[in-house]
């Protein structure tokens, strides 16, 4: 191992001090995005007329988005099992896919926001609207900053070098996507 | 190298399994398209909400290896599930209902009648975001949002 690596120590309990990490980093994220989805759901059962403004949004933008990120997710739990193996140019290959899936994801988010904005649902329009950009947007930037780590990970997993973070990254990748399986029912398919 | 990337014992190839799993969500999602087409409501909270926790599940269980980590973080994750929790039950009646015996929320109610009375909701009104600010009081003041007005949004109309 050419790099000090301090992530892969073993904490007192039981798990290594990366991995430790991340789980509270995601432990930290479930109150971030369970406050915001808890406050949606409790305004949206005191707000009738928020099914009329969801009508608006677009589920086949929605959908595309949960298969591009369902699809990510397996490759990035595949870049794991590289990572397992020790092939590191297999993980960052993988992960680099992961990456692209992360980047057609905001390609479709780009245009669909587009189209709201154009057609006047803004973030101020309503506060439905005010949710609907604030949580996928929140979640948005959780995608940028992802796949801005991935590709930090690919590049030394290429390599060969620390691959014990291959994994690290997948967990925050799949907890991204697992945000987006409860944000399609409830901006997109609760109309 | 070998330490730092075995975490979970078994190295066999496992690519066919994890493609079955997303075979498996690819099909939950498809479900929770399908779902809202009968227009029945309980079926609908059943294939997007209840099939929402199913894939949620899978990711945890076969992406994520939840089931294969230490008790310490199921605890974490559960001690945040349960902040959440706090959180949501502490405070959804209050939200939730816009009147009580001693108090209304006349922003609120404001918006609801602007919103239904919108019909197809474009007509977005700013009123909503001073609900808050709007605290129902005893009196039944501090609207705000009384004063939101209706504030077509540009190319209103739709």
């Amino acid at each position: 191992m050419a790099s000090k690596v301090i992530a892969n120590t073993r904490t007192a309990a039981g798990l290594t001090t990366g991995k430790l990490a991340i789980w509270w980093l995601l432990g930290s994220e479930i109150v971030i995005f369970g406050g915001l989805l808890g406050s949606y759901i409790m305004h949206r059962l005191g707000h009738p007329e928020w099914a009329n403004y969801a009508v608006h949004t677009n589920v086949w933008a929605g959908g595309l988005n949960t298969f591009i990120l369902l699809t990510s997710s397996l490759f990035a739990v595949l870049a794991h099992q590289a990572a397992e193996h020790g092939d590191g140019p297999k993980a960052a290959k993988l992960l680099f896919a992961t990456f692209c899936g992360g980047l057609g994801f905001l390609c479709v988010k780009t245009f669909e926001w587009s189209n709201e904005i154009a057609h006047g649902y803004t973030i101020t329009a309503n506060t439905f609207w005010s949710f609907y950009y604030t949580a996928a947007g929140i979640h948005g930037l959780h995608v940028i900053i992802g796949m801005s780590i991935m590709l930090f990970i690919a590049y030394n997993a290429n390599k060969g070098k620390d691959l014990h973070r291959v994994e690290l990254v997948g967990l925050y990748w799949h907890f991204v996507d697992i945000v987006w399986i409860f944000l399609f029912p409830l901006l997109y398919i609760a109309k | 190298m070998a330490e730092q990337a075995h975490a979970h014992g078994d190295h066999g190839d496992h690519t066919s399994h994890y493609v079955k799993i997303w075979g498996a969500l690819l099909v939950l999602f498809l479900i929770s398209v399908i779902g809202p087409i009968f227009e029945i409501p309980a079926l609908t909270l059943i294939t997007a909400f209840g099939v929402a926790c199913v894939k949620a599940f899978l990711v945890m269980k076969y992406f994520m290896h939840l089931d294969a980590e230490l008790k310490l973080v199921w605890y974490i994750l559960a001690g945040s599930l349960v902040l959440m929790f706090v959180f949501f039950f502490g405070t959804a009646a209050d939200v939730r209902n816009h009147e009580g015996s001693r108090w209304v929320n006349v922003a609120a109610q404001a918006e609801v009648a602007r919103g239904m009375a919108a019909g197809d909701g474009h007509h977005g009104e700013h009123g909503g975001g001073h609900e808050e600010g709007g605290h129902a009081t005893e009196e039944g003041h501090g609207a705000e949002g009384e004063h939101g007005g209706t504030h077509e949004a540009p190319n209103g109309g739709h």
